[in-house]
């Protein structure tokens, strides 16, 4: 007998880089349920503020609902204080959110990157139930397991334990950066059923927002 | 399971859907030259009864939408009500303007989401198509709310086995006739191998001019292959 | 104004010594001043038309409206206070509505006109509240056929052939009287509102209006709609060249 359950799997793989003026977020275009595909052009993407932009997988439904609270959240702070939030400050509201539904959690796996009111990129990491930490690059979601040690091998960040702490952005430039991505989704799409179709990549830097997007394996 | 069930708390003896009772299978939907074509068979099951033959399972949402539904019935005439009601109202502002197929498709997505959030959810899956100043548009959403858009549609098992089809077959200018025969390819696949689909259906259509709904009618089947009439042969020993 | 300095005409709560609300009877007096309303039933179907006086010349014409939609096949006419009127509307509509999710019919016109007259009725009852300034006309078509009612301040509620409420309702009812209504047809019967609308304007004492009209009747499929505009535009012509050879005389 059928029996309900509120949350759903649908897949898909975020990943930010951070760097000196600029940031990069990606998340392939992929959605699906169990083994099937429900559709293979849905963004996961959604631009909170100018230089604000999270990518987020896990339940669709559940991503939307808390895309639409921040939004909805940026739009009274725009109203109140006459300005574009700033990238950190989504970090902590997006934390927020989560952990108000501590115990009936959006199933959702976000990276929030963009740039920080200094014009340096940055990039927020998170759980489901909202605990989070600023980084130099991230992955998530679905096929972030063989996205996140590439990522930790080639982008050499200085320790976390290092004393006095050292800046976590990366030492790429852009152009290494986004060609960086398309490679690590690219080896992702082969291995994880949840990953492919078309990958995402949106550049934010000091000229403003870019999108490039790149075709995966369809199978 | 403890920890959903935890959730409920002192709510647990209020009533809610824990499984349907008549239950409609697929629908289809895909985008064509003039607008979206959706086809459903008119089968109602309780449970693997077949128990009504006559269920119409899409209908025309205010002037520019088509909703079809898989799932319980008795939630899909609920939410047709909950529709009816939106328009209803909308229209007594008497100002020209009317929702569009888009603003059916998100109202139906916060209903379902809002639904599931009570744990006590509208156990559908449904197909929403229109067509609004040129704009075509086709989506759908989920019991749990999971939805999206795309150029072709399917619920339940027409998502195993129409959407290969249509991924194969669609293209961006089908003609009316050319769309209505790929529609009629899948169902008759649904037909052979969905034991809940019956040879009853209709094929909607939603243009700028309007919805039409066509009469039921019935696909031609051909049951003679060998393997139907001799299952056993070739194989012996099973039965 | 005898009432005036005994007490009696401050409350609704209170009759007064010869069997008088005097708040209701104030109420009523809000109407009379109002632009006139009028609505009349002819063989297929009720019109409606409203003298909408314009307060100011900058305002957007087709603003303040004073027909309403209050199902898919009746509308309402108010005369008083326009805001009390909206008030009046979103009660009917929501009544309405209900009668149509219990029984899966849309509302009778007699039932929703009933339902109407006790909300009005209501508000004159208690202490904490003010009767309505502003009496309605109901219009709607169902399977009885099309209706007019009127609902008045007092919360009374008649069915008409046709009625008038506002300043010139005296006028506006005599003209009626005239008309042949049982074999006119709602095409002809928006012509003869809007003359009398015209007629019974004062140029030279009231404001400037703009004609406001609606119908239910067979040609709108028994829908509540707006009289098409160019059906609009030649009723005003015919209404102002009918005023003209009146003159002329």
């Amino acid at each position: 007998m059928a029996r309900f359950s509120p949350y759903d799997n649908n897949g898909g793989t975020c990943v930010a880089i951070a760097g000196a003026d600029y940031c990069v977020i990606a998340a392939d275009t992929r959605m699906s349920t169990g083994y099937s595909i429900l559709t293979r052009d849905y963004s996961k993407i959604c631009k909170l503020a100018d230089k604000c932009l999270l990518a987020s997988s896990g339940f669709q439904a559940d991503v939307r609902a808390l895309q639409k609270v921040l939004s909805s959240r940026h739009l009274v702070y725009q109203h109140q204080h006459n300005k574009q939030m700033s990238c950190p400050a989504m970090g902590q509201l997006l934390s927020n959110t989560l952990y108000y539904k501590r115990f009936f959690p959006y199933y959702a796996f976000n990276v929030l990157g963009g740039l920080d009111s200094e014009g340096k990129g940055c990039v927020f990491t998170y759980d489901a139930v909202g605990s989070y930490e600023r980084v130099g690059y991230s992955a998530q979601g679905s096929g972030s397991t063989l996205i996140m040690p590439v990522l930790d091998n080639q982008l050499k960040s200085p320790s976390p334990l290092l004393l006095p702490a050292k800046d976590a952005v990366t030492p790429l430039s852009e152009n290494e950066a986004v060609d960086l991505v398309k490679d690590v989704f690219a080896s992702a799409t082969e291995r994880d059923i949840y990953t492919g179709d078309r990958v995402e990549i949106v550049i934010v830097n000091a000229e403003g927002i870019r999108r490039e997007y790149i075709e995966l394996r369809k199978d | 399971m403890t920890s959903v069930e935890g959730l409920l708390g002192c709510e647990q003896d209020s009533q809610r859907t824990l499984s349907p009772y008549v239950t409609g299978t697929s629908v289809i939907g895909i985008k064509y030259k003039d607008g979206i074509l959706m086809t459903a068979d008119m089968g109602g099951s309780y449970g693997s009864t077949l128990r009504y033959k006559s269920v119409e399972r899409m209908k025309s949402i205010g002037k520019h939408s088509l909703l079809g539904a898989s799932g319980e019935i008795s939630d899909f005439q609920e939410i047709l009500r909950y529709l009816d009601e939106l328009i209803k109202y909308d229209n007594m502002w008497d100002d020209g303007n009317s929702f569009g197929p888009k603003e059916i498709h998100n109202y139906l997505t916060r209903i379902m989401y809002n639904r599931r959030n009570k744990f006590d959810p509208l156990w559908n899956s449904l197909v929403l198509g229109g067509v609004k100043n040129g704009q075509k548009y086709l989506g759908t959403v989920s019991m749990i709310g999971v939805h999206f858009e795309d150029n072709h549609v399917a619920t339940g098992f027409g998502n195993h086995l129409a959407r290969p089809i249509l991924r194969d077959e669609w293209k961006e200018d089908l003609s009316y006739e050319e769309a209505v025969k790929l529609l009629e390819k899948c169902m008759r696949v649904l037909l052979y191998r969905d034991r809940s689909a019956i040879n009853k259906l209709q094929v909607a259509k939603i243009t700028e001019e309007g919805v039409t709904i066509s009469q039921p009618y019935s696909l031609k089947t051909f049951w003679g292959f060998n393997a139907f009439q001799n299952p056993s042969k070739g194989a012996e020993g099973t039965w | 104004m005898a009432s005036i300095g005994t007490g009696y005409d401050l409350s609704v709560t209170t009759f007064s010594p010869d069997g008088r609300v005097f708040q209701i009877e104030y109420a009523s007096k809000a109407v009379d001043n109002s632009g006139t309303v009028i609505g009349i039933k002819c063989k297929d179907g009720i019109v409606m038309g409203v003298e909408k006086l314009i307060a100011s010349k900058m305002m957007l014409p087709g603003s303040n409206r004073r027909i309403h939609a209050v199902d898919r096949h009746s509308g309402m006419a108010v005369a008083g206070l326009a805001a009390d009127g909206r008030q009046i509307v979103a009660r009917t509509k929501s009544e309405a509505t209900n009668y149509e999710r219990t029984y899966g019919e849309p509302i009778p016109v007699k039932e929703l006109a009933d339902r109407v007259a006790s909300y009005v009725h209501l508000c004159t009852l208690y202490w904490w509240l003010r009767p309505f300034g502003c009496g309605v006309i109901l219009g709607g078509y169902d399977r009885d056929g099309p209706q007019l009612y009127m609902v008045e301040p007092s919360g009374v509620s008649y069915r008409y052939f046709g009625a008038a409420i506002g300043k010139g309702r005296q006028a506006a009812k005599t003209e009626i009287e005239k008309l042949n209504l049982s074999e006119m047809t709602c095409r002809q019967g928006v012509v003869e509102v809007a003359k009398i609308i015209y007629g019974v304007h004062d140029e030279a004492k009231d404001k400037a209006f703009e004609l406001e009209m609606s119908w239910v009747c067979d040609e709108s499929n028994r829908l509540h709609q707006k009289v098409p505009d160019e059906l609009l535009e030649g009723a005003k012509a015919a209404a102002k060249a009918a005023l003209e050879e009146m003159d002329a005389d």
